[in-house]
């Protein structure tokens, strides 16, 4: 070690790292279980920036003619908490678990591509860094604006240079553009990693099913963020060079952003949605104590869903006067996203029928995302209907169904596989009576928030408006939702706590301490590294499973 | 402030409920979305039953580690069963989504119908009746119908600027007003009032103070205003502070931006003010259109409506009072 030279190694050299050191080993490593937890503290890092957003969002709504913050600045407000939860929060967590699941999961020493993978998490760490500077220019810079206040699918014309002057949008421009580099990095990664590292014996049909869903899901992403990336190309071109693809006012197509924008932006809703029901596939069944019901099918709806999902982007523009023939396609393509959706579900209940469910915090999460996940989808049913879209679309209805989609099913999955997959990464176990706090507050409080929101958007309340008017009804739909965010957060502290808390005092977990199937299970937590000291053999879905009872192994019956 | 005057512009309302509908497409909306309610509820019910039995039935016993459960690895004929079922549900809804989706967009127009262009600027409407010759702002009046004679009010939506959409949600849902685009949308109110809408895209700063009112009144009401509209301003008005408020107004940058027909001020910048005071409202529905609130526009804009592209006009007081004046003979 010592005979390279560097300072460093010799540091190294002495016994005791010091701070420098570890943060120089982090900040250079090409592992893809370090990379995965530092994706994954970094969106937990813009989970807290988005939310402290969304908090001044509410409070500035709680009442009618609040006069907290000033209508610019909550139009930076909005777009910047959308913007951040959808690319600094959602994308790179996914990726994160990816990232650390996957090599293990499929009994690999690592990703395909190391250092690809690296580059992938600096360049999205990045360009997150850029987007949020802007809100320093405001003051510091000359000739700056500010954090961007174009909405987070930042519409055409709007986003010209006629109407939004300065550099704030330029900051979203670019930085999206990086981040966008950084999901494509990630998802040729992770997909090569799964088509060419699987373990001697896992074929396609056993893998697992968070890895199916994960390989799926690589492939959106290169099919979606490849055109945003481009789109985002084009609109910098406008503002930079005076080119004129969105422009009206010189014969370019402010409805063409809309399209280029929802091509990317509908296969991303399932892009960050899949990856949940993939934490679902994998901690259901073990909570359950049976085998996850129905697999084959359980594949063929995510792969259905993978492909419906490119039909269905122009259920975002009910209301820009297609065709009534236009408006049918995209109703029905969108109707029919239910089927497999629905099947997964029921998939998922007909792995708990007949089990031993245990009721410990990770499944407390994927219980209560059924649930919400059922309304979220019932929603969506109504917002496919196209005329009761053209009532509902771009109202507070749509912001409560969204965010029944994105935090009442894909946050709580997400803080379900915490609990699940930290005892792997850290080696210690998460308290469980932090985590029953967690799930309830943040329960009781995610509900107060987002119900009420759909009340408001029936009643007329369009999203996106600093204030509303008093005298509508719509008082006590705000007053409520702006109550449950207090309920969230204490949630939310509850969580970090717990996290930090087990990290120095947890009990030791052992390499399973869920009695659970996957690889991921066989060796130490943390894993070392390079994960497998000898590649392991598979015969079945669930090779632990085959180890455990080996008078009755799986592959009798798959 | 600039809401609490909002407050008393708008006291007269009720609430704009999707489910309260007035007008021929927002009734036929609405009764769809009854429709897929119900179902809505059926299926949460059911499935979130069988959800929540699952739970409370197979929860394992407390204390005793117990072996595994039978292993169940799947079923052709049950997951035959839930994939129909909802397909089946999903083609139902889809047949009746088709047929409102094509009465509401593939509606004739009647040779009665009035015709109106409404184009979106940021952040206020303007309302032109190409065939009556009526300009106007903010204020859409529209001739309610009966079945006997039917009379519905068809819109030409326009945007000058960036994208809005047009949403009064008693009378119909939302269309988009696109720049570079020229969409339709019908409304066919049944009982006389006022509706209150907004502009429901996002369309920069003061997207929110974007509003919109919809008068529905009688045949013989209608007429009546449009009689009224099509008229120019008088000439010089008789009282000595309006017509030098004329003087000012002719004679400084208002005139640029805002049209009085009758006069030499031909700007199309700003809403057209030849009858301003037939309006109840200024700044898009920001305040009653009263003189407090008038001068406190002209003076700054911005204290009424944050962000407004209106400037600041900076008038002394005594021209301001003189200006104000005049402004309240634009009947």
């Amino acid at each position: 070690m010592t005979t390279t030279g560097f300072p460093i190694a010799a540091a190294a050299g002495k016994g005791v790292p010091s701070v420098f050191d570890r943060l120089y080993e982090w900040v250079v490593t090409v592992d893809h279980k370090r990379l995965g937890i530092m994706y994954i503290l970094f969106a937990l890092v813009f989970l807290l920036i988005g939310g402290i957003e969304a908090t001044v969002i509410r409070l500035q709504l709680a009442a009618a003619n609040n006069h907290l913050v000033s209508p610019h600045t909550f139009n930076t407000l909005f777009t910047m908490h959308g913007t951040t939860m959808v690319f600094l929060v959602g994308m790179p967590i996914l990726a994160g678990f990816a990232n650390y699941l996957v090599p293990l999961q499929i009994g690999a020493r690592d990703v395909a591509f190391p250092r690809v993978n690296a580059f992938g998490f600096w360049i999205t760490c990045f360009g997150g860094l850029l987007l949020n500077s802007s809100f320093l220019t405001a003051p510091v810079l000359f000739g700056g604006s500010g954090a961007p206040d174009v909405g987070w699918f930042g519409y055409a014309p709007l986003t010209e240079n006629a109407f939004s002057p300065g550099n704030a949008t330029d900051y979203w421009v670019v930085g999206l553009i990086l981040v966008g580099f950084g999901s494509i990095a990630g998802a040729v990664n992770i997909a090569t990693t799964i088509l060419t590292g699987r373990a001697r014996g896992m074929t396609l049909g056993r893998m697992p099913l968070f890895t199916w869903i994960t390989l799926v899901v690589q492939c959106m992403i290169l099919v979606a963020v490849s055109p945003l990336t481009a789109s985002l190309i084009l609109l910098f071109l406008d503002r930079g060079l005076g080119a004129h693809f969105f422009d009206p006012q010189a014969g370019g197509s402010a409805l063409l952003w809309q399209h280029f924008f929802w091509i990317f932006g509908h296969p991303e809703v399932y892009v960050l949605m899949l990856p949940g029901f993939g934490f679902l596939s994998e901690i259901i069944p073990v909570f359950s104590r049976k085998v996850i019901f129905g697999y084959p099918v359980m594949v063929a709806a995510t792969v259905a869903i993978g492909f419906i999902s490119i039909s269905v982007w122009a259920h975002h523009m009910f209301s820009v006067g297609m065709s009534p023939a236009a408006n049918t396609f995209f109703s029905i393509s969108t109707g029919l996203v239910a089927v497999p959706t629905g099947i997964k579900l029921f998939n998922w209940l007909a792995t708990m029928w007949g089990g031993r469910i245990q009721l410990r915090t990770p499944m407390l999460f994927a219980i209560a995302v059924l649930l919400q996940f059922l309304v979220a989808g019932i929603t969506g049913v109504m917002l496919s209907v196209a005329p009761f879209d053209w009532q509902l679309t771009d109202s507070y209805f749509v912001v409560a169904h969204f965010h029944f989609v994105l935090v009442g099913s894909l946050l709580f999955a997400i803080f379900g596989a915490v609990y699940y997959w930290y005892p792997k990464a850290v080696g210690r176990m998460l308290s469980e009576r932090l985590g029953k706090w967690h799930f309830w507050l943040f329960l009781i409080g995610f509900n107060l928030t987002f119900i009420p929101q759909h009340f408001a958007g029936m009643l007329g309340m369009p999203r996106r408006v600093y204030t509303f008017l008093p005298g509508r009804g719509l008082e006590i739909w705000n007053l409520i939702s702006s109550i449950g965010v207090a309920f969230q957060l204490a949630g939310g502290a509850c969580f970090v706590w717990n996290l930090i808390r087990a990290y120095r005092r947890g009990p030791l977990a052992g390499n399973d301490p869920w009695d659970a199937w996957t690889l991921e299970w066989a060796i130490s937590s943390p894993p070392p590294a390079y994960n497998f000291a000898e590649p392991p053999v598979v015969s079945s879905r669930r090779p632990l499973w085959d180890l455990k009872h080996p008078h009755d192994p799986d592959w009798h019956y798959e | 402030m600039s809401m609490d005057a909002t407050m008393a512009a708008q006291a007269a309302d009720t609430i704009s409920s999707i489910f309260a509908p007035v007008s021929t497409p927002a009734a036929k909306e609405a009764d769809l979305a009854r429709m897929v309610l119900w179902l809505s509820a059926v299926v949460f019910v059911v499935v979130g039953g069988l959800i929540a039995y699952s739970v409370v039935r197979y929860r394992a016993p407390a204390g005793e580690p117990g072996s595994e459960p039978p292993q169940v690895y799947g079923s052709a004929q049950v997951e035959a069963a839930w994939t129909a079922v909802p397909l089946i549900i999903i083609v139902v809804l889809m047949l009746a989504t088709g047929r409102v989706i094509h009465e509401v967009q593939a509606a004739p127009q009647p040779p009665d119908a009035v015709e109106v262009t409404v184009v979106g600027r940021q952040w206020w409407w303007e309302i032109r009746y190409p065939k009556l010759g009526v300009i106007t702002a903010n204020e859409l009046h529209v001739p309610v119908s009966d079945s006997l004679s039917r009379r519905p009010t068809f819109l030409t939506l326009e945007s000058a600027d960036v994208a809005h959409s047009f949403w009064v949600p008693r009378l119909a849902g939302k269309t988009d007003l696109i720049p570079n685009r020229t969409n339709h949308m019908w409304v066919e109110p049944h009982e006389p009032g006022t509706y209150l809408g907004a502009c429901a895209e996002y369309c920069g700063t003061q997207h929110t103070l974007m509003l919109l009112r919809v008068v529905a009144e009688t045949p013989e009401q209608f007429s009546r205003w449009v009689e009224q509209q099509r008229q120019t301003a008088a000439a010089a008005p008789a009282d000595p502070i309006a017509a030098a408020g004329r003087r000012v107004f002719l004679g400084t940058v208002c005139s640029s931006c805002h049209t009085v027909a009758g006069t030499v001020a031909k700007g199309r910048v700003g809403p057209d003010l030849t009858h301003l005071m037939s309006r109840a409202t200024i700044g898009a529905g920001v305040a009653p259109n009263i003189r407090e609130h008038l001068r406190d526009w002209v003076r700054n804009p911005d204290n009424l409506k944050r962000g407004v592209l209106m400037p600041a006009m900076q008038i002394d007081d005594k021209y301001l009072d003189q200006l104000v004046e005049y402004l309240l003979t634009l009947r």
